[in-house]
């Protein structure tokens, strides 16, 4: 077998064990390159069904093109598809773009505390309505307990140290210093009641890997990926307020790898189009700690 | 040096880097990255003009210590798993503390490598970590390590210092049957016979760490062994007209073929592979080793999660309630006689009890410390495990993957093992327990042939199974009337009547296995009064089944299946699934007066 087929039988074996172990399971889903691979793995798993929901935090503030994929292939390959959001940062414009918080606090407003009471069941969730197309308020209120999600080690520097299998306590919070041992296969999966687990199927995943799989699979992708005749291409999606494009001419997956490869993106950090990460030096770690992904 | 471009199909190797605290296990990991081009560009020459300013020497620990503190400035490197390439191939690196307080962490990183550098201090020599950490490479199944005696300069590249280490350490591995490739005298912070052999160690002619790395074996064979897929999980998406049922897993070892007879172990039930099932791709016409997919049977048989998959016309596993395995106990609080824990084999969760300790290991010294009564934290055992269902599995002599496991206490995994010897012909956990429990038994005055007169019935326990809570739960309402309306003493506790009460102390999650115990000792008291002892268990299992007929002893049980899940035997009723309820109970009252149970009187 070889790199990516070992990939991606360990995210299946991941993915399974997740779907076994966890009753009150969610993919969350942030239409980027990572979750999608993510997404596809749990088809792998599954044979082509998702047996969970996928949730997206829906900011309002995502590229347009970013929603339409979205809402493209969820209907294409009947996903349960769930989105959540802070209406009432919204409605009082207390976000960046109004003018109302900085990057960072916008980004807890729309995303953090969003992605909380999303997964608690405390503000309304909408689901897709595969006959109509549209979402609707969703009667299921219950807490999500099992949180599937797509971080990769290699992405930055708390990442390295997560388990594939890692808990969080009632406040969400994460012990970096105190993780439970995960033997050859063997992760922890038996809970105290009100714990909450996130599932990482991606850790040992690299960005190399993603695009590689991505052709191999001939996975769908957003195009914002690639470059549209500019000289620009986005690296990392996020709100289009905070995130840049940078310089790359790469006009499709071939593109992407071979520029990866060749090293020119080597010293640019992935994220670095991610004005938000700029702000504070341990932002990410700060935003992850209160639950951003 | 230039940047080296890999294929995607090119390798990927973990290497796991271990040793005592302080013996250079950072510096190693900076030279490795330094020398192979994969640290940021400028960072090298910064580190080391703020070291010449502030006149401390250099070290390649401040480097990565740098590294940390610009993480989350978006800098893609990680100390916790580092990545790079040589011409060969990909490694990750994965950097475990020395620290004994984290040997939780160690075991973790280690776990993921397949193979391992040793990292030992030419001036402090061979320590308490050096040892423990080489102690678990070798029941972590890690069978390629290197030994890098480091801090070469501070004993002047002395070849008799590390010819004495390599001597002492050797003798060490030796014991534990692991071999180490190599011994390499190195100086990390000078990369002294990292790329290139050494000036200063003329007297050394084996390989440098890189090439010692390229060296490293991938692991092989594993196609060649023996069919094994632990079931993960079966797979029906009915609901989104899929009527595949599937049994997915990993394959650990083999390969299988559409065609080939499978054997599901513990239960033995038997089937043939119909196609291998996956998706996105066209259909493969073999299963092998490594893969995460799964297959379909011609038949239309009831397994479990947790079963091994095998061939039948292969070598099979071994099947059986004891075995004798060395373990690590990593647990806040120690292993001890008499308490359940869960046990985590494959896909399999079992309830297990230490069973005895045969010898308690000083990790860093081999040697056995006698008469412990129990496991405590850190503590290396060589002891007998006893489940109270069968479970399968190999020797991890034969077969590392379905040969080792781990121990869950209080929802932690607390231990980690290998199955050193099977234990045969031993007798289950409950039976034990009966003979125990019998013994022990304080009887009054009145016969069990006396109660069976006066109430005209032999007194049973009646087992009322099936897929369907609702269904179980109504014919056991009807048989408990239609038996008491006879002039019978017959009395129906209903699954969540025993929730509610027996079972209320166990919390958030419902635990199955002790459920099942319970209802074993329950029934045993309550046939004690003679009474005909009513009980539904959805979905029961063969092996449940076995051990509520072991606990219920001496009195008989009798399983009335509506599933047709179980096997069939002299004192279990299947019932046809398109059966009215009336004819039902017909039938198990005419099953009950054939057997004797039920007396009906003609006067």
């Amino acid at each position: 077998m070889d790199k990516l087929e070992k990939l991606e039988a360990q995210g299946v074996y991941i993915l399974r064990e997740a779907y076994k172990e966890f009753k009150s399971l969610c993919m969350l889903w942030s239409i980027g390159k990572d979750s999608t691979v993510m997404l596809w793995l749990a088809r792998k798993a599954f044979f082509g069904h998702v047996p969970f929901p996928l949730v997206h935090i829906d900011t309002h503030y995502k590229i347009p093109e970013m929603i339409t994929y979205r809402d493209r292939l969820a209907l294409e390959w009947n996903l349960n598809m769930v989105y959540g959001e802070n209406a009432d940062a919204l409605s009082q414009k207390l976000t960046f773009p109004d003018g109302n918080a900085d990057r960072i606090a916008c980004c807890k407003n729309l995303k953090s505390e969003a992605l909380k009471y999303t997964l608690s069941g405390g503000w309304k969730r909408y689901r897709i309505n595969h006959a109509t197309g549209k979402y609707e308020e969703d009667a299921n209120k219950e807490p999500y307990t099992g949180v599937i999600v797509g971080v990769r080690a290699d992405e930055e520097g708390s990442r390295s140290k997560e388990r594939y299998f890692s808990p969080r306590d009632r406040e969400n919070d994460w012990d970096a210093g105190d993780q439970p041992p995960e033997m050859w296969n063997q992760y922890k999966t038996d809970f105290a009641p009100g714990t909450h687990v996130r599932v990482h199927p991606l850790l040992d995943w690299t960005e190399l890997d993603i695009w590689e799989y991505i052709r191999k699979e001939s996975i769908p992708v957003v195009p914002l990926y690639f470059d549209q005749g500019k000289g620009i291409r986005y690296r990392s999606l996020g709100c289009w307020p905070c995130t840049k494009p940078i310089n790359s001419t790469s006009k499709n997956i071939d593109e992407i790898i071979e520029e990866l490869k060749s090293g020119k993106l080597k010293n640019i950090a992935e994220r670095s189009g991610r004005e938000q990460d700029k702000e504070d030096g341990g932002s990410l770690e700060t935003l992850r700690r209160d639950g951003y992904m | 040096m230039k940047d080296t471009i890999l294929t995607p199909d090119a390798e990927r190797m973990n290497i796991v880097i271990v040793g005592h605290v302080d013996h250079g296990k950072s510096t190693v990991i900076g030279r490795l990255l330094a020398d192979n081009n994969s640290l940021p560009e400028g960072k090298l020459e910064a580190i080391k003009a703020f070291c010449l300013k502030n006149s401390r020497p250099f070290e390649y620990a401040f480097l990565l210590d740098a590294l940390k503190d610009e993480q989350s400035q978006g800098i893609t490197i990680d100390t916790a798993r580092c990545f790079f390439n040589t011409q060969k191939r990909q490694y990750v690196i994965i950097d475990a503390p020395g620290h004994i307080e984290f040997l939780k962490n160690m075991i973790t990183g280690a776990s993921r490598a397949e193979a391992a550098l040793l990292v030992i201090d030419a001036k402090e020599g061979v320590r308490e970590n050096s040892k423990r950490h080489g102690f678990i490479l070798s029941l972590l199944g890690i069978r390629q390590v290197a030994v890098l005696i480091n801090k070469m300069d501070l004993v002047d590249y002395s070849e008799k210092v590390f010819n004495s280490i390599k001597k002492e350490y050797g003798a060490f591995l030796k014991r534990l049957n692991v071999e180490a490739v190599e011994f390499i005298p190195v100086c990390a912070r000078d990369g002294e016979n990292f790329i290139k052999p050494s000036g200063k160690t003329p007297w050394y002619s084996g390989s440098t760490v890189i090439e010692r790395m390229d060296l490293f074996e991938k692991e092989k064979d594993r196609e060649n062994k023996p069919f094994r897929m632990h079931v993960q999980d079966i797979y029906k998406f009915t609901a989104e007209g899929d009527e595949r049922r599937i049994m997915a897993g990993t394959v650990e070892t083999g390969e299988a073929r559409p065609g080939d007879e499978v054997v599901f172990l513990p239960s033995g039930k038997k089937s043939r592979i119909t196609a291998v099932e996956s998706f996105n791709e066209t259909q493969q016409p073999v299963l092998t080793a490594g893969q995460a997919k799964g297959f379909t049977v011609d038949t239309q048989i009831y397994i479990k999660r947790g079963e091994l998959a095998c061939l039948a016309s292969q070598p099979m596993p071994e099947v059986g309630f004891a075995f004798k395995a060395n373990i690590f106990w990593l647990g806040r609080k120690p292993m001890i006689y008499g308490k359940r824990y869960k046990l985590k084999i494959g896909a399999a969760r079992e309830p297990v009890y230490l069973e005895k300790i045969l010898n308690i290991i000083d990790a860093a010294e081999i040697e056995a410390e006698q008469d412990k009564k129990q496991i405590d934290r850190h503590d290396v055992a060589q002891c007998v495990f006893k489940t109270v269902k069968p479970i399968a599995y190999d020797l991890y002599a034969d077969n590392q993957r379905t040969g080792r496991f781990v121990i869950v206490d209080d929802y932690e995994i607390s231990g980690g093992g290998i199955i050193t010897e099977a234990i045969r012909g031993e007798k289950s956990f409950a039976d034990s327990h009966v003979e125990k429990r019998e013994f022990s038994w304080q009887k009054g005055e009145i016969q069990a042939s006396e109660r069976a007169l006066r109430f005209g019935q032999t007194p049973k326990l009646i087992v009322i199974t099936g897929p369907d809570a609702a269904v179980t739960d109504t014919f056991s309402r009807l048989l408990e009337k239609r038996l008491f309306n006879d002039g019978k003493n017959a009395y129906y506790l209903g699954m969540p009547a025993i929730k509610g009460g027996l079972d209320s102390d166990m919390g958030g999650e419902f635990d199955r296995d002790e459920h099942v115990r319970r209802i074993g000792e329950l029934a045993r008291i309550i046939t004690d009064t003679g009474a005909i002892f009513i009980t539904t268990l959805t979905d029961a299992d063969d092996f449940e089944i076995d051990e509520i007929r072991s606990l219920n002893r001496p009195s008989g049980i009798i399983i009335i299946d509506m599933g047709g899940n179980l096997k069939e035997a002299d004192d279990l009723v299947q019932l046809a699934k398109d059966s009215t309820l009336d004819g039902a109970v017909n039938r198990v009252k005419a099953f009950l007066l054939e057997k004797n149970i039920i007396l009906e009187y003609y006067l």
